[in-house]
């Protein structure tokens, strides 16, 4: 069992808030949107240090998606900030027209995604976007795992020429990823090497999957586990890679089993190597008011859950 | 440029705008016909643009967006008219593997369009951010943009007029297409728009009126707009226009909106409209 060093405890929102600050200090072609929800996406520090490019525009979020798609002419870099739920299926027709059909260098920075936005429920709570979001051509879609792969998510995007979806969240978390790990958009990272079990997993059930891997070894359960921080495009390379030597797979995210990481894994897994494959993620239903903590318990996307899924793939290799 | 030679012009692409849409028998034709004075004078008198360099970013040039996409034969002619592409890919017009799409696109990189457009209601805040980056950029020129009046019922619009006048985006010019139709009939009947003119005006905006057929009237409110740009105040002009303008069977209802002529009511058509400078 790898040992992995907790650096502090943040909110990876708080990593895009760094991330899009040091952004305003190397890049002056990025300039930054908000509806109304500066405070709650971390970007005061740039809208302070650099108020000519940062752009409120209150609660209108179709209204930003265009201007940001209108910003890109001329070559600035426009970041979107939001709910994800507000950035996704609110203006999911002004992102397929103006920004993915129309190949726009738009970043939409999505935080307070899924359930753990936790006591203001269900409405706020999408689970959704991942699966609305890798349905768009041209659309790249990051799901980084703590506070620091946020930061350098954030930062890596602006040289990625086209639309890209980044989602992360409110709830405070451990930091497991040194601040200059490798991250590179759409190459997975191998968080721990295994034999058994290949887990792959994004966003906070990353950290949830380290948390697994502690029971599992106590269990006798060699587990890989794989950060897919790119959901779009899909690092195939890495998941064949570990599954042909594990020869099983459990997905875990904070997202509807519909649409997610866990059916873009299959979709490759079973047009290429198929195998056993159990899914954490919430099951066809909406979330509702709790502390992020109970929400991720009441709807089967916690540790335990991820060692119950581990141990029935294991079971079901032939 | 002379109203007899701007009257030409647009007599020409009133005739590609009937011909192109019946080849495929499909298209917008009415809205399209009654635009074609208005585009005729934007692209061949009032914009300063680069239409044998065209780059997607348009530094130092005045941008045009067609924000009702579906009055694209229109928007195409111009183009094309103008020297963006050769007159003879309007042929392919809606045909597979075109870059002529029927609603106006950017992923086949056709030369003069810079977003994609269709969905109704994203145009205004497209323009808006475009013009937010002329003036990052320190650049004079102008944004255009058009709208129906039909679509005007997308709280979009709205949303975008609002931040206009919030933000002082005065180095654009919004244009109406007034002509009072829509698919399911007259716009007063389906969703009424009330006073629109005071309407524009509660949103902040400076609101001009303009004649959309008479080459005077345009040219005199289209300087006028130009003269504001800079005062502080985003700038909307509504523009009288009749759907299906030139072609006498089209006009004075909303059938023509989204129907094509047989070959029958093509000739018809065209017999009304002179051939000035060839046909594609």
């Amino acid at each position: 069992m790898i040992e992995l060093e907790i650096l502090g405890n943040k909110d990876t929102r708080s990593g895009f808030g760094e991330g899009l600050a040091e952004l305003g200090r190397t890049n002056p072609d990025v300039v930054a949107l908000c509806a109304d929800l500066t405070g709650s996406l971390k970007m005061d520090a740039f809208q302070n240090e650099y108020p000519d490019r940062f752009y409120q525009v209150g609660i209108a979020e179709a209204n930003m998606i265009g201007i940001a798609a209108g910003m890109t002419i001329g070559g600035k870099i426009p970041y979107t900030g939001t709910f994800a739920n507000f950035s996704t299926g609110r203006v999911y027709d002004q992102i397929r027209q103006s920004v993915a059909y129309s190949q726009k260098n738009v970043k939409i920075c999505a935080s307070h995604a899924g359930l753990t936005l936790g006591e203001d429920g269900a409405t706020h709570q999408i689970l959704e976007d991942i699966g609305m979001m890798r349905m768009l051509p041209n659309m790249t879609v990051i799901v980084p795992a703590d506070f620091n792969q946020t930061k350098q998510a954030t930062i890596a995007i602006a040289q990625h020429q086209g639309p890209v979806y980044l989602r992360f969240g409110r709830p405070v978390m451990p930091i497991f990823i040194k601040p200059d790990a490798p991250f590179i958009i759409g190459k997975a990272n191998i968080i721990n090497e295994g034999s058994d079990v290949t887990i792959i997993a994004c966003g906070h059930l990353v950290w949830k999957s380290i948390e697994a891997l502690k029971i599992l070894i106590e269990k006798g359960i060699s587990a890989e586990l794989v950060n897919m921080h790119t959901i779009k495009p899909l690092d195939e390379e890495a998941i064949l890679k570990s599954v042909s030597k594990t020869r099983c797979v459990v997905t875990a995210e904070e997202h509807m089993i519909n649409g997610g990481l866990g059916e873009a894994v299959a979709q490759v897994l079973s047009r290429k190597l198929p195998t056993p494959h159990e899914f954490v993620a919430v099951n066809d239903s909406f979330g509702e008011s709790g502390t992020p903590m109970e929400l991720m318990t009441k709807y089967g996307i916690d540790t335990k859950n991820i060692v119950e899924a581990v141990e029935k793939v294991v079971s079901r290799k032939s | 440029m002379q109203n007899l030679e701007l009257e030409k012009i647009a007599s020409q692409i009133r005739r590609d705008i009937v011909r192109m849409v019946s080849a495929v028998n499909s298209g917008h034709p009415g809205g399209s016909l009654g635009c074609a004075d208005f585009l005729t004078f934007l692209y061949f008198e009032q914009m300063f643009h680069k239409p044998n360099n065209f780059t997607m970013d348009g530094k130092g040039e005045d941008l045009f967006f067609l924000s009702n996409g579906h009055i694209s034969p229109v928007w195409y002619s111009s183009l094309a008219r103008s020297g963006y592409f050769p007159l003879s890919e309007l042929a392919t017009f809606r045909k597979i593997s075109s870059r002529l799409q029927g609603h106006p696109s950017t992923d086949k990189k056709v030369p003069g369009v810079r977003m994609a457009s269709g969905s109704l209601g994203q145009g205004l805040s497209v323009a808006i951010g475009a013009a937010l980056t002329k003036k990052l950029n320190k650049d004079k020129s102008i944004i255009y943009v058009l709208h129906g009046d039909g679509e005007l019922q997308e709280g979009q619009i709205w949303e975008a007029a609002m931040y206009a006048s919030a933000n002082k985006v005065d180095n654009i010019i919004a244009t109406i297409d007034f002509n009072g139709r829509q698919i399911d009939g007259d716009v007063e009947q389906v969703l009424s728009l009330g006073n629109l003119e005071a309407k524009w005006q509660a949103f902040g905006w400076e609101v001009l009126k303009m004649d959309g057929h008479n080459f005077d009237s345009i040219r005199k409110i289209m300087q006028r707009a130009q003269s504001l740009i800079g005062n502080g105040k985003p700038i909307v002009i509504i523009m009288k226009t009749e759907m299906g303008q030139g072609v006498d069977f089209m006009m004075g209802s909303h059938k023509w909106h989204g129907v094509a002529p047989n070959e029958e009511q093509l000739k018809l058509a065209l017999n009304q409209l002179t051939e000035t400078f060839g046909d594609y």
